[in-house]
C-alpha cells in the first residue's frame, strides 16, 4: 500500500512537471522576439509563407493565447511535440532515437561519481590530516574548479592523441564490427572517456561532501556510544560514521541529476556522442527551437526519474524517511 | 580569535585571495597591458607559445594572451552579476518562506523545487538562445539557474532562526515583522549566505564558459570560454588554444573557491578545528 | 563498613590529570585527582557544569579527546588503563567496563535496529552467536515491552525512557565490573527518572557491579549513591560517604551547592489577599494536524486541552508538567506566539478575548505581557548588544533613545548587572547573567504580567538559586503577575503561590502550593512527587543550609 501510495506519488510529480515545463516552452517561445511561427520555424523555411501558415494552423497562432496554450497541452499529453522543420521528422522520433545513448552516458557518469566520490572521501576522512587526505582535496578541489568541456579535451589530447589507447569521438567505430559481443566492447571503450569527463565533476563534489560529512558525523553522540561499546576503529567507521554520513549525499546526488543532464550536452558535443545533448546543441546552431524544446521536456522527465531513484534509495538507507508519520 | 586573524591561518584561503587579487588586478587593467583589440589578427595563424606571442596565436593569427588577459573581465564581471541577481531573488523568496511558513512556504518551496527539477543548464541554454546571446540574457539565465540552492538556504536558515526564542521575544516587545526579519534574522543568516554567494560566483563563472563554449557567449566580448569552442576543430593541431584559456578558467575558479572555503572556515568556526574521525 | 575500605578497589585513581589546550580558561580540566569505587558500590561524582567529572569519566572508558593530555594512573585489573595501547582497551571497553551517556535521543545510533546495536557488542567482543535470545533476555530485564518486536525497531521509535534503557542494555549485555553513567537521567523526566535509577540499582545488585555516577544532581546522589566526590574547578573538594557528605559537608562549596538544591518545602503565600483578577483562561484548547507526505493520512496530536486558569495581579501560579503534557504550548497561547482552536484568554481591561485579536490589535497590548525564556543562549540576539535588547521594547513603542537608555541602566541594576556592560554582547555573559538580561528585556515594558518558560532549567543550581531569588524580589516589588512554567515541583514550591500541575494537555489538578504539593488529590501529583530524587534524605537536612 505504502509502495502504491509512494508510486503514485511520483507519477503525479512527474506529471505537474511536464505540465509546468510544456507551460514554461509555452511562454518561452512567446518570450523570444518576433513572430512565433518564424521563431518556431527557425532557419528552415522562414520565408516560405505557406510554411509559416502551416504553423500557424498547427499551433492555433492566430487564437487566444489560452486556446493556444490548450492546443500545446493536448498535443504534449499526445506526445506530439511538433516537427523539427529542419530535418522534416518528428520531434518525438528524434528524441526516443537518440534517448539510449544518453542514458548510457549520464547513467554511467552517475554511476561512476556516486562509487568513486563517496569511496575516495571516506577514505580521505579516515586519513584526515595526513598526506592522502590533503593529496586527494587537492585533486578533488582541482577538478571540482574545471571546467567538463576542457576535461574532455586533455583527456582526448592525452588518451587519444598522445596516447591513441581510447578512440577521440564517436559512440561506434567507423567500420562497424561483428558480433555482439565485439560491438559492446566497442561500444564500451568509446564510452570510457566521455563517461569519465562527465563523472570526474561530480567525483570531485561527492569526494569533498564525504568528507565533510563524515567529519561532522563523527562528532556525533552516538559515535562515541560505538567507541565506548568497544568496537573497533573500522566498524566505527563504516557502521556508523560513513552509513549516516552517506544520507546527505544521496540527497545531493538526487539534486544534481538535472546538473548532469545539463552537463551531457557539453560532453556529447566534445566527444560527439550521438544522444540528446548533441542534438540540443545542432538544434540550437540551426536555431530549431521545437527540437529544442522538446530536448528541454525530455531532460526534465530524466531528471524527475533520477530523483525518484534516489528518493528510492534514500528511503532504504534511511528507516526515518517515510515510516515517521 | 577575530575573523581577520582565522582567515589569515588559512593558508589555501590567503593563497586564493593572493591569485584572486591578481586576476582582478589583470581584468581591471586589461586596456593597459595589451591596449591592441584582442579580436584583431596580429601575426600568422596557429603559431605555437614562445616566438613572438608568449601563448601563441589563433586560426585567424589573434593573440592569445590578449584573449585571455581581456577575457578575464567578461568572466568575472558575469560572475559576480548574475550572483548578485541570483542571491537577491534566493533570498527574499527563502526569506518569505522561511520567515511565514505555512501555505506561503508550501506555495514558494514548490515553485524552489520546480526550479531545481529543471535541467539547469540546458533551461539556460534556452534562454539565452531564445532571448538571442549577449551580456544581459547571459546573466539573466545563470541568474534564473542558479538561486534555488541559495532560496532552500535562506530557507532553512529563517525558519530556524524564526523559531529561535529571541525573535520570539522581540515579536513580544512589538518590533514590526519587517524590522525583525532584516535587523533579527537576517544578520544572524548572513554568513552562510555570504559563503554560498561566493562560491556560486565560481559555478556562475563555470556556466558561463560552458555557454560560451557552446556559442553562446556575448558576440562582442571575448571570453575564455569562446576561446576554447571557436578552437574547437583545430585542438588537436594547436593544443595552446584550448589548454591556456582553460587554466585560466581553472585558475580564477579555484581561486574563488579556496576564497569561499576560507570565508566559511572564518565565519563559521564552529565547523572547523575537527580533528578527524578519532575523537 | 569496614570490609569495604580493607578490600582491594575496583578501579582506583591516583592523580589523574587531564590538560587542556592552550588558551582555554584554565590549564587543567582534572587536576590531580584521588578516587576509587568498590565493587557493589555506587559512587557519585557531583558537579556544576566544567567542574571536569565528565572528563573523568571519559578517562576511565580511554575516550578522552584527542588533544587532551591525560597523566596519572587509573588501576584496574592490575593494569594501568592511562597510556594503555588503544587495542587493548578496546577490548575492556564495552565489555568489562560499560558506559551509558546523557542523551539517549542522540546517543543511539539513529539508522540501525536497536537489536543490532546490542548485537554489536556480542560479536565484537568474540561471543559466538547466534545472540538473539541473549538480546531479548536482555531486553526484558530492563522492562522493556515486546522486546522480540522491539529489538527490530529503529530508535526514532522508541521514548527518551525506553532509549535509556536500551543504552543501558547495551552497556551491561557482557556484564561489566564497572558501569559508568553520564548524568544518565537528566534528559529525562523525572517520573522516568525514578524507574531509570531503580533499573541501575537493580542491575547493579544482580552483579555485583560498581557504578561511577556522573551527575550534577543532588537529589540523584541522595538516592542512589554509596559514596560520593564532589568536583569544582577540576579539583575534588570534598569525598565521603553519602550519608556524611549530606548530613554534614565538610567544604564550603558543598554547602553552597546543597543549600541551592530547592527543596519541596512549604512557602507561605504572599498572595495578596482579595487582589483583582488580571489573567484568566477558559477551555483553551489546541490540536496540533500533521500530514504524513502529500496523500498520507491526517494526524492530531491534542497539545492542550480544556485548560482553565486565572491569575490575580502580584501572584505566581505555577505550571508544573513532564516534557510534552503541553505547558510550553499553553505558555505560547496565552502570550499570543502562538492562537488556540478554542477557548478564552482574557486579560484584565481589555473587553475582548485575546485569543480573538489579530496582529495589529494585539500590538498595543503586548508591552503589558511579557516573557522570560528557557534558553540564556537562545533567547539573546547573539548580534546585538546588550542595550539594543533590552531597549528594543521601549524604541518599538516609541521612546526616544536616550530616556531609552535610561531606563537600561536601571533596569540592569535592577537585576544586579552593571549598568557599565550595556554596549557588550551576549556572549561577554555568562548563562546566569544572560537569563538576568533577559528578565531586564521583559521588565522594560512594565508589564503586567511576565510568563517564565522554564527559566532556571538550563542553569547550575547554584545560580537557579539566585535567579529564582531575583524572581520573587522583583515581583514582590512590582507587583506583578508571574506564570511559571517549571517541570521541577521543587522548584514551584519554592516560587509560587499556586500551582496547576498538567499532564498530557490537562489540567488536572489545581490550588495553593501547600495544597496541591502537600495534600496532592490526583494521583499524578503524587507521582510526580514521589518521583523528586532523593526526596527523604534531602529534606531530612535542612538545617545544614549555608547563610
Amino acid at each position: 500500500m505504502r509502495q502504491l501510495g509512494f508510486l503514485v506519488g511520483w507519477l503525479v510529480k512527474a506529471l505537474v512537471v511536464v505540465l509546468a515545463i510544456t507551460i514554461l516552452n509555452f511562454l518561452l517561445i512567446r518570450l523570444a522576439p518576433g513572430d512565433p511561427a518564424i521563431v518556431m520555424a527557425g532557419e528552415a523555411g522562414a520565408a516560405d509563407e505557406r510554411f509559416l501558415a502551416q504553423i500557424r494552423s498547427d499551433f492555433g497562432l492566430d487564437r487566444p493565447l489560452l486556446v493556444q496554450l490548450g492546443i500545446y497541452l493536448k498535443n504534449v499529453l499526445t506526445l506530439d511535440l511538433g516537427q523539427s522543420y529542419r530535418n522534416q521528422r518528428a520531434v518525438v522520433d528524434m528524441l526516443f532515437e537518440r534517448l539510449p545513448a544518453t542514458l548510457l552516458l549520464t547513467g554511467s557518469a552517475y554511476l561512476f561519481a556516486l562509487v568513486f566520490g563517496p569511496l575516495l572521501g571516506a577514505i580521505a576522512a579516515m586519513k584526515a590530516r595526513t598526506v592522502y587526505d590533503s593529496a586527494l582535496m587537492v585533486v578533488a578541489l582541482f577538478f571540482y574548479a574545471t571546467p567538463i568541456f576542457w576535461v574532455g579535451l586533455l583527456l582526448i589530447l592525452v588518451f587519444s592523441v598522445q596516447l591513441g589507447w581510447l578512440p577521440p569521438f564517436g559512440m561506434q567505430s567507423l567500420i562497424p564490427v561483428e558480433g555482439t559481443l565485439a560491438r559492446t566492447l566497442d561500444i564500451l571503450r568509446h564510452l570510457i572517456l566521455p563517461a569519465v569527463t562527465l563523472g570526474l565533476f561530480y567525483v570531485a563534489v561527492y569526494v569533498r561532501l564525504t568528507r565533510a560529512s563524515m567529519l561532522e558525523t563523527a562528532t556525533l553522540d552516538y559515535v562515541k556510544t560505538a567507541r565506548a561499546k568497544g568496537l573497533p576503529e573500522w566498524r566505527v567507521a563504516t557502521a556508523h560514521i560513513l552509513r549516516t554520513a552517506l544520507l546527505p549525499i544521496i540527497t545531493f546526488a538526487g539534486l544534481q541529476a538535472g546538473h548532469l543532464v545539463g552537463g551531457a550536452i557539453v560532453v556529447e558535443t566534445v566527444f560527439a556522442w550521438p544522444g540528446i545533448g548533441r542534438l540540443a546543441f545542432d538544434a540550437l546552431f540551426q536555431r530549431d527551437y521545437n527540437l529544442l524544446l522538446g530536448v528541454f521536456l525530455l531532460s526534465a522527465l530524466m531528471v524527475v526519474f533520477f530523483n525518484m531513484v534516489t528518493d528510492i534509495l534514500l528511503r532504504v538507507a534511511d528507516p526515518r524517511i517515510g515510516s515517521r508519520a | 580569535m577575530s575573523f581577520l586573524k582565522r582567515f589569515a591561518e588559512n593558508r589555501g584561503a590567503l593563497l586564493g585571495l593572493v591569485i584572486l587579487a591578481a586576476i582582478v588586478f589583470v581584468a581591471l587593467a586589461a586596456p593597459v597591458l595589451s591596449p591592441t583589440d584582442p579580436w584583431a589578427t596580429q601575426g600568422r595563424p596557429l603559431l605555437p607559445p614562445g616566438s613572438d606571442f608568449v601563448l601563441g596565436t589563433d586560426m585567424l593569427g589573434r593573440d592569445v594572451l590578449a584573449g585571455i588577459i581581456h577575457g578575464a573581465r567578461i568572466s568575472l564581471w558575469i560572475g559576480v552579476l548574475s550572483t548578485v541577481v541570483a542571491v537577491v531573488i534566493g533570498v527574499s523568496i527563502g526569506a518569505l518562506a522561511g520567515f511565514f511558513g505555512g501555505w506561503v512556504d508550501d506555495v514558494l518551496v514548490r515553485v524552489v523545487e520546480f526550479f531545481q527539477t529543471i535541467p539547469s543548464f540546458i533551461f539556460a541554454i534556452l534562454l539565452v538562445a531564445i532571448l538571442t546571446p549577449g551580456l544581459t540574457s547571459i546573466v539573466v539565465a545563470i541568474a534564473v539557474v542558479t538561486w534555488p540552492p541559495i532560496a532552500r538556504l535562506a530557507r532553512s536558515e529563517f525558519m530556524s532562526l524564526r523559531s529561535r526564542e529571541f525573535v520570539e521575544a522581540a515579536v513580544l516587545s512589538g518590533v514590526s515583522r519587517g524590522r525583525i526579519m532584516l535587523a533579527e534574522v537576517l544578520p544572524n543568516a548572513v554568513s552562510p549566505l555570504i559563503v554560498m554567494g561566493s562560491l556560486m560566483i565560481a559555478t556562475a563563472i563555470l556556466t558561463e564558459s560552458a555557454l560560451s563554449f557552446l556559442g553562446l557567449g556575448d558576440p562582442n566580448r571575448i571570453s575564455w570560454g569562446y576561446m576554447i569552442g571557436a578552437a574547437r576543430t583545430v585542438f588537436r593541431q594547436a593544443w595552446w588554444l584550448s589548454v591556456f584559456p582553460g587554466l585560466a578558467i581553472v585558475l580564477t575558479v579555484l581561486a574563488i573557491n579556496l576564497v569561499g572555503e576560507g570565508l566559511n572556515d572564518a565565519l563559521n568556526p564552529h565547523l572547523k578545528g575537527r580533528i578527524g574521525l578519532e575523537r | 563498613m569496614n570490609a569495604i575500605t580493607t578490600t582491594q578497589p575496583l578501579v582506583s585513581i591516583e592523580g589523574l590529570t587531564i590538560g587542556l589546550p592552550f588558551g582555554g580558561d584554565r590549564a587543567r580540566a582534572v587536576d590531580a585527582i584521588d578516587l576509587s569505587v568498590h565493587r557493589g558500590r555506587v559512587l557519585c561524582v557531583v558537579g556544576e557544569s566544567g567542574s571536569g567529572k565528565s572528563m573523568t569519566a571519559h578517562a576511565i572508558m580511554g575516550l578522552v579527546p584527542r588533544p587532551l593530555k591525560v597523566d596519572g594512573m587509573i588501576r584496574y585489573g592490575g593494569e594501568n588503563l592511562v597510556g594503555m595501547p588503544a587495542a587493548r582497551h578496546r577490548r575492556i571497553r564495552g565489555s568489562r567496563i560499560g558506559m551509558v551517556f546523557q542523551e539517549p535521543m542522540a546517543a543511539l545510533n539513529p539508522v540501525m535496529k536497536v537489536g543490532k546495536q546490542i548485537e554489536e557488542v556480542f560479536r565484537f567482543h568474540g561471543v559466538p552467536g547466534p545472540h538473539d535470545a541473549r538480546i531479548v533476555a536482555l531486553l526484558e530485564q530492563m522492562g522493556l515491552p515486546e522486546p522480540e518486536l522491539l529489538r527490530h525497531a529503529y530508535p526514532f521509535r522508541l521514548s527518551g525512557g525506553q532509549r535509556q534503557r536500551v543504552m543501558i542494555a547495551m552497556a551491561l549485555a557482557l556484564d561489566p565490573d564497572l558501569l559508568i553513567a553520564d548524568e544518565p537521567t537528566t534528559a529525562l523526566d523525572v517520573t522516568t527518572q525514578k524507574q531509570i535509577l531503580a533499573l541501575l540499582k537493580t542491575a547493579q545488585a544482580e552483579r555485583d557491579m560498581a557504578i561511577v555516577l556522573i551527575t550534577h544532581d543532588f537529589g540523584v546522589v541522595a538516592e542512589i549513591g554509596d559514596e560520593v566526590a564532589v568536583m569544582q574547578h577540576g579539583r575534588i573538594v570534598e569525598r565521603g560517604l553519602v550519608s556524611e557528605v549530606l548530613g554534614n559537608p565538610q567544604h564550603d562549596y558543598t554547602r553552597t551547592l546543597l543549600a541551592a538544591v530547592p527543596r519541596l518545602e512549604p512557602n507561605p503565600s504572599t498572595k495578596p489577599a482579595g487582589a483583582e483578577t488580571l489573567l484568566s483562561a477558559d477551555r483553551v484548547t489546541k490540536v496540533y494536524a500533521s500530514r504524513s507526505g502529500f496523500f498520507g493520512p491526517r494526524r492530531e496530536v491534542p497539545a492542550v486541552t480544556d485548560a482553565t486558569l486565572s491569575l490575580a495581579r502580584g501572584e505566581t501560579l505555577g505550571i508544573v508538567g513532564e516534557s510534552g503534557s503541553g505547558k510550553s504550548t499553553l505558555a505560547r497561547i496565552i502570550v499570543r506566539l502562538l492562537t488556540a482552536d478554542s477557548g478564552e484568554v482574557r486579560l484584565a481591561g481589555v473587553e475582548r478575548n485575546l485569543l480573538e485579536l489579530g496582529h495589529r490589535e494585539l500590538a498595543p497590548l503586548r508591552r503589558r505581557v511579557q516573557m522570560v525564556f528557557q534558553d540564556p543562549f537562545a533567547s539573546l540576539n547573539p548580534r546585538r548588544t546588550v542595550f539594543e535588547i533590552v531597549a528594543q521594547g521601549l524604541l518599538a513603542h516609541g521612546t526616544g533613545r536616550r530616556e531609552a537608555r535610561r531606563r537600561v541602566e536601571e533596569l540592569l541594576d535592577l537585576v544586579a548587572l552593571d549598568p557599565a556592560v550595556a554596549d557588550r554582547y551576549p556572549n561577554a555573559f555568562s548563562g546566569g547573567q544572560r537569563q538576568r538580561i533577559g528578565i531586564a528585556r521583559a521588565l522594560a515594558l512594565e508589564p503586567d504580567l511576565i510568563v517564565a518558560d522554564e527559566p532556571v532549567s538550563a542553569l547550575d543550581v547554584s545560580i537557579q538559586a539566585r535567579v529564582l531569588k531575583l524572581f520573587s524580589d522583583i515581583q514582590h516589588r512590582l507587583g506583578i503577575g508571574l506564570l511559571f512554567i517549571t517541570h521541577d515541583l521543587r522548584v514551584a514550591a519554592q516560587v509560587c503561590d499556586c500551582v496547576a500541575v498538567m499532564q498530557r494537555g490537562r489540567i488536572v489538578e489545581m490550588g495553593t502550593s501547600e495544597q496541591v504539593l502537600f495534600e496532592p488529590r490526583h494521583d499524578y501529583t503524587q507521582l510526580l512527587i514521589d518521583s523528586i530524587p532523593g526526596r527523604g534524605m534531602l529534606s531530612a537536612h535542612t538545617g545544614s543550609r549555608a547563610k
